[in-house]
């Protein structure tokens, strides 16, 4: 017998090479059956391997899995998708501009927030990752807000304790965002078992990168899931790349992340995260079986990270600077206003027009923002509030500690 | 005495275990938000049976059984908070924690924080540990010291059945997260120290007398078991019993402090009584290094100094895996703490 072998994954481009990515399998839109939400989700285990897609390459909705939204619904999301790329092409440049100190963009992955925050009842709790900022911009959250968060200044809502973009807002039904991966997925099974365990009518909904789905918290929640028939929704927002790992790192080269749900007895869906109607109707399909009690839904997202990972990261130095070109799915954006225009509901004058707005809107926004300080720049929070919130009243060792640099401070003379 | 006597009612006799059930059971019947969780907590009653009859009394969507998940227990439990919910999750042995340390450390220790108060985590993880019972390595634990570490953590650790109860339900009603390690060694008898003799029961030790309704034990409250002018000994858990027979075997007028609170620790009942004695012995199950007994050696040199008229000794598990067979050897008994005491006092 020859000796063994390790295989070890490795990204089919690398930089410099040309991305070529036609031996990716899209489905014709419209090909993908639509179950009824009250089957079992062992009868449909082949639309975990399949792709969900409503928008043709011609910009027509078409298939079972398009549910007619009316017009506005659609320019609704256009705008939120359009407002998010604004929003994050801005605090992109004020973090190169030294404003704050980091950043990160969803830029391509649009659809994925916006198509499933439209789809939820406004009183849903959302656990997102930090990749989701779409939700809160769909949910009409204050820009200034989030920039104030970015900007660590004396109006962030998070009182300068946490690094920019893991906002936290219970009003808006978005989840304190952490650092740490894959820990807002049992989180989200909790609120949802908690949910029907009361008998109310909200449920969840999760969001982790394909690269997260490797985390013990992730088997850890669906196993939840499946065992209480938790009212949630999971999504998996599979963009290809964690950093500089490419999606075979969390398992990919041997199957789909939506076919973990099979395994757990789980409904699994793949859909074309590119793809805003299928997205917003795949989540209403999982809102439904979750508010039905059928149980927890996966959905993974079909998708491509367009941009780097953060701020903090280069990504031509690991893949070829022609993959988000070559991407089969295309760009969210562009598909959802190819649609309009197509049925008469847009057109490239209004498209412009909103664009030019948008910016005005977000650049307006910062120089809001911007009022109540940058990072760094002295408007922050009061010193003394860093020993606040740890516990719910102060203990005396905080108490003490804070004491002592108040009077260190002072001895210096700042 | 500190505690708030609210509801108290009748007082009956209860061994450690019928303490702690009996706050959940008081609990649960007076918050329909509390729940309980965890492995065999549900139908079984807990392997401890400190969850005996709460899930035919409350219901299966109050007092619930889980899957082998110590990730998916803290997790969940989180959730359930921020929905609204107070749980109370059991993690079967204290050595089995970790695979949940990051949710502790990373989430519920950090959430009211993060969130400027927008979410909170008012979870009481309850948790057997301690040694004496043969458990080996991984049924002996005690990693107190891991957790006293994490700003955003309360740490309990209560020494009789009446503290037990009236602690775990000052746990649950408290807003932030708090550990509630339990002594197992301890759940049916206070420890003298001595395996080699007949066990004790709590029958005829005061702190087994129990009011049967709603009553608090103040977290952040240490407790003087012992009033004494010679020495100071910093204690908790499992350990009291064995100081305190010790004490009273050697005939040393020694002030006993049962911490039962280490984080927020009481400050002025341990600076009040080393002043007092001008000496201090810490003694503590778990290992030594960077163990909890170093950040009381460390508050007691700092407030204590000019006091003081010999060093501060700490007497600890050594630092090694709990052993099995040598657990004896390893475990802070009479013999060690005698040892430690002698050369506190020798001049």
């Amino acid at each position: 017998m020859p000796p063994l072998a390790l295989h070890v994954p490795e990204p089919r481009f690398r930089p410099g090479d040309e991305a070529d990515f036609s031996d990716i399998v899209v489905p014709p839109a419209g090909a993908t059956r639509r179950p009824d939400t009250a089957d079992r989700a062992d009868s449909f285990h082949e639309l975990a391997y399949g792709l969900v897609r409503v928008l043709d390459d011609e910009g027509n909705a078409v298939g079972p899995w398009d549910l007619r939204l009316d017009a506005d619904a659609k320019r609704r999301m256009l705008r939120a998708m359009a407002l998010t790329r604004a929003f994050d092409e801005r605090m992109f440049r004020a973090q190169r501009q030294g404003k704050t100190s980091f950043y990160m963009k969803s830029t391509g992955e649009e659809a994925v927030s916006i198509g499933a925050a439209s789809a939820l009842a406004s009183d849903d709790m959302c656990f997102p990752s930090y990749r989701q900022q779409g939700i809160l911009i769909t949910r009409g959250y204050p820009i200034v807000s989030m920039m104030n968060q970015i900007y660590s200044n004396k109006a962030d809502p998070l009182e300068g304790r946490q690094l920019p973009i893991m906002y936290s807002s219970k009003e808006y039904g978005f989840f304190s965002i952490s650092g740490n991966l894959a820990t807002q997925y049992p989180q989200a099974v909790g609120w949802a078992m908690a949910s029907a365990a009361k008998g109310d009518t909200r449920i969840s909904a999760t969001w982790c990168g394909e690269g997260s789905t490797a985390e013990g918290d992730f088997h850890s929640a669906l196993t939840f899931a499946t065992v209480y028939k938790a009212p949630v929704i999971f999504n998996v927002v599979n963009n290809q790349w964690a950093i500089s790992s490419f999606s075979g790192f969390a398992g990919a080269e041997a199957t789909t992340f939506a076919a973990r749900a099979i395994g757990y007895g789980i409904a699994g869906l793949r859909v074309d995260g590119n793809d805003a109607l299928a997205v917003y109707a795949a989540t209403q399909w999982a809102a439904e079986r979750a508010r039905t009690n059928q149980g927890p839904t996966l959905i993974e997202h079909f998708t491509y990270r367009a941009e780097g990972h953060s701020t903090s990261d280069d990504p031509t130095a690991y893949r070829s600077a022609g993959e988000p070109n070559a991407w089969p799915l295309g760009d969210p954006i562009r598909r959802l206003k190819e649609h309009l225009i197509k049925l008469g509901e847009w057109d490239e004058e209004r498209h412009a027009a909103q664009d030019l707005e948008l910016a005005e809107l977000v650049k307006a926004s910062q120089k809001e923002a911007e009022k109540n300080g940058i990072l760094g720049h002295g408007m922050h929070q009061p010193f003394e509030s860093m020993f606040e919130g740890v516990f719910e009243t102060i203990p005396w060792h905080l108490r003490e500690q804070q004491q002592q640099m108040l009077d260190e401070q002072k001895a210096a003379g700042l | 005495m500190t505690e708030m006597v609210t509801e108290a009612g009748a007082t009956t006799q209860m061994n450690m275990i019928q303490a702690i059930n009996s706050a959940m059971d008081v609990m649960m019947a007076r918050d329909p938000n509390v729940v309980v969780m965890g492995e065999d907590v549900g139908y079984f009653g807990g392997v401890f049976r400190a969850t005996a009859g709460l899930q035919a009394k409350y219901g299966k969507t109050r007092a619930f059984d889980t899957p082998i998940t110590e990730i998916g227990i803290m997790g969940v439990a989180i959730g359930m908070g921020a929905y609204g919910l107070r749980p109370v999750p059991e993690i079967q042995f204290a050595d089995y924690i970790y695979p949940a340390l990051d949710q502790l450390v990373s989430e519920a220790a950090r959430l009211r924080y993060r969130s400027a108060a927008d979410f909170t985590a008012p979870i009481t993880i309850r948790s057997p540990y301690g040694g004496g019972i043969f458990g080996g390595q991984t049924h002996s634990q005690s990693p107190e010291g891991i957790f006293t570490h994490v700003s955003g953590m309360k740490t309990v650790i209560p020494s009789t059945p009446y503290d037990a109860k009236g602690l775990l339900i000052a746990a649950i009603e408290d807003n932030d997260p708090v550990l509630f390690l339990e002594p197992k060694r301890i759940y049916n008898g206070p420890f003298h120290g001595h395996y080699d003799r007949p066990a004790k029961t709590w029958a005829d030790h005061p702190g087994a007398q129990v009011p049967e309704g709603h009553y608090r034990v103040e977290l952040g409250k240490a407790s003087v078991v012992r009033p004494g002018e010679a020495v100071t000994i910093l204690c908790y858990g499992t350990m009291v019993h064995v100081v305190a027979n010790t004490v009273e075997e050697m005939g040393i007028d020694a002030e006993i402090i049962d911490l039962r609170t280490l984080v927020p620790l009481d400050i002025e009942t341990i600076e009040e009584s080393v002043k007092k004695t001008g000496r201090c012995l810490i003694v503590h199950e778990a290992t030594r290094t960077s163990g909890f007994g170093a950040e009381l050696s460390a508050q007691v040199q700092e407030r204590c100094f000019y006091h003081l008229e010999a060093p501060i000794e700490r007497v600890t598990g050594f630092d090694t895996p709990y052993p099995h067979s040598l657990e004896w050897a390893y475990f802070p008994g009479p013999v060690r703490i005698g040892t430690a005491l002698k050369k506190i006092l020798k001049d």
